[in-house]
């Protein structure tokens, strides 16, 4: 257990659990309600404030934060109200993002490419006390709407129509999962990276739902995975050298792999379960015998 | 409030998708305890008249009430259970049969934990519609028919006075059909106002007090229902079964 030894660790590992929890809470939302790829799009926008906290001298994980929230509500803009030609509005959005972080970390005096690639590929091991401080608030707002709010966003992800039916504040919602998601690709930064942010929202997800059948459960399992995967990442890069979001990245498919090789013969059985299920529903109500009398309530 | 009131009153309902007008002045009205079906060719816009009433279609003129206030200061959904159409959209992660009809029981308490009573109301809606003992299994492991009962406990578990169905009837097996008539019969039974919007009045004719005929946005009967079977005799009938109905049928509005 040396690898808890140094100060540098401990805040890495601090990091990089709260990343594993906090992007899979986000990203089943988005998973649910087919945005797998929004992370990735909110990624690139962040970069512009990535350059733009090089460039005005003030923390970029701060301002990261303000211009992914700001892109990531115009997306949720774009998405509520212009459904035509929506892919080409966000593809703009992303790359106006990107291009916009590079070009403005080169006019900074401070910036340089290198900095620039420990945002866009994490850099764990120069996690400072200040950083850890910004990542723990972050990460406590995106637990607190991810679970406290789960009832009202399942809904609301799940069939948006029906939940405003049912007069939950739909759009307020949206835009809330759109802020947290925002929140967590600032909070993944600085240990996957802002290009594999989005790998770590979806695929621990993609990995869970392989073996579960309930929303809860596919929740559980995905920040079971989350966690798992960014501390064996970061321990794995303390004894090899090898970049810690990236490995992260490749151990969460690694365990997508496994799980959906176990989970194959589960499907197959389950299937047949549910099968007999309803050929025993159908023998079993025999429809012409429900009256209202029957020993239903009402 | 009295009791005379209607649940649901449309005046000079109009509205467009687009550049097409799809309503042109639609008068509907659904008395307290009153069974009443809207039918119609394809494209004849009773789909879009229920989608207005509910207010996910804006009208460009006329009013909506539903319970005597306009809909637009409307907040008391509860009232209102809501069964859309299923599509073949669906979420991305799984989703059990007892948390998508849980959803439903949002209207009664939006925010909060859920009490003992909104558990009972979420275990009575599958009661309601024969899937208790599914409550435990993913909604991708129904028929068609399986998953739009689970739409209907859905809307039940608000414990709804006003049932709003759109198509509750496609692509449902003749099991499944059977089981929804005798749910909606309870409810009725039990003096809750029902607004359908059916293709064909099909196991569900006898419940039905009136029927209001759309065509191209238009009223061109409201009265008992029509003595042939539904839609297919009326003028302009041109849908095309997508399924056999006894299909099961996996579209996914939930899965």
């Amino acid at each position: 257990m040396d690898f808890l030894e140094p100060a540098f660790m401990q805040r890495a590992l601090l990091a990089a659990v709260l990343v594993g929890i906090t992007a899979p809470a986000v990203g089943i939302y988005l998973v649910q309600r087919r945005q797998a790829l929004m992370g990735d799009g909110i990624g690139h926008v962040a970069m512009t404030g990535v350059g733009l906290g090089f460039l005005l001298n003030s923390s970029p994980v701060w301002m990261a934060t303000l211009v992914a929230v700001a892109g990531s509500i115009a997306m949720e803009l774009i998405r509520a109200y212009g459904k035509t030609r929506g892919d080409l509005a966000l593809a703009l959005l992303f790359y106006g993002g990107m291009a916009g972080g590079v070009l403005l970390i080169n006019l900074s005096s401070t910036g340089s490419n290198a900095n620039l690639s420990s945002y866009l590929f994490g850099s764990l091991s120069t996690v400072s006390t200040a950083d850890i401080t910004a990542i723990s608030v972050l990460a406590a707002f995106v637990v607190l709407v991810t679970v406290g709010l789960r009832r009202q966003l399942f809904a609301v992800s799940q069939d948006e129509e029906f939940a405003r039916v049912t007069g939950l504040p739909v759009r307020a919602l949206n835009l809330l999962v759109a802020v947290t998601a925002a929140v967590t690709v600032t909070v993944a930064m600085r240990v996957v990276g802002l290009l594999l942010v989005s790998a770590l929202m979806v695929v621990p997800v993609a990995a869970a739902q392989q073996l579960s059948k309930s929303f809860r459960a596919t929740f559980v399992l995905a920040v079971a995975t989350g966690i798992t995967v960014t501390l064996a990442g970061t321990v794995t890069s303390y004894y090899q050298d090898v970049p810690p979001g990236a490995t992260i990245v490749l151990y969460a498919i690694g365990i997508f792999i496994v799980l959906t090789l176990l989970a194959t013969p589960l499907a197959k059985r389950r299937a047949k379960a549910a099968a007999q299920a309803t050929a025993d529903c159908d023998t079993r109500c025999v429809p012409a015998s429900r009256r209202p009398t029957d020993d239903v309530k009402v | 409030m009295s009791d005379d009131q209607p649940v649901i009153s449309v005046r000079g309902a109009t509205a467009a998708l687009g550049a097409r007008p799809v309503l042109r002045g639609v008068d509907l009205t659904v008395g307290r305890g009153e069974v009443v079906a809207l039918l119609g060719a394809n494209g004849s816009g009773k789909s879009t008249a229920v989608r207005a009433i509910i207010g996910q279609v804006p009208l460009t003129g006329g009013t909506i009430e539903l319970f005597g206030t306009e809909r637009k200061r409307f907040r008391d959904w509860a009232r209102v259970g809501y069964v859309p159409q299923r599509t073949t959209s669906s979420a991305g992660v799984p989703a059990t049969v007892r948390e998508v009809v849980a959803s439903g029981r949002l209207a009664r308490r939006r925010f909060g934990l859920p009490t003992k009573a909104d558990r009972a109301a979420v275990h009575r809606a599958m009661e309601l519609v024969g899937l208790a003992d599914r409550a435990q299994d993913s909604v991708t492991a129904l028929s068609g028919g399986q998953h739009q009962r689970v739409l209907i406990a859905r809307a039940l578990a608000s414990e709804p006075e006003l049932l709003i169905m759109d198509e509750p009837m496609a692509g449902v097996d003749l099991g499944s059909q059977e089981i929804l008539a005798a749910t909606l019969r309870e409810q009725v039974a039990g003096g809750t106002s029902v607004l359908l919007v059916l293709h064909e009045l099909g196991p569900l004719e006898p419940l039905i007090d009136r029927a209001v005929v759309l065509r191209d946005g238009c009223v061109v009967h409201d009265g008992p229902p029509p003595e042939a079977v539904g839609q297919h005799a009326l003028p302009g009938h041109d849908h095309v079964h997508p399924h056999a109905a006894d299909e099961p049928l996996r579209t996914g509005l939930l899965t």
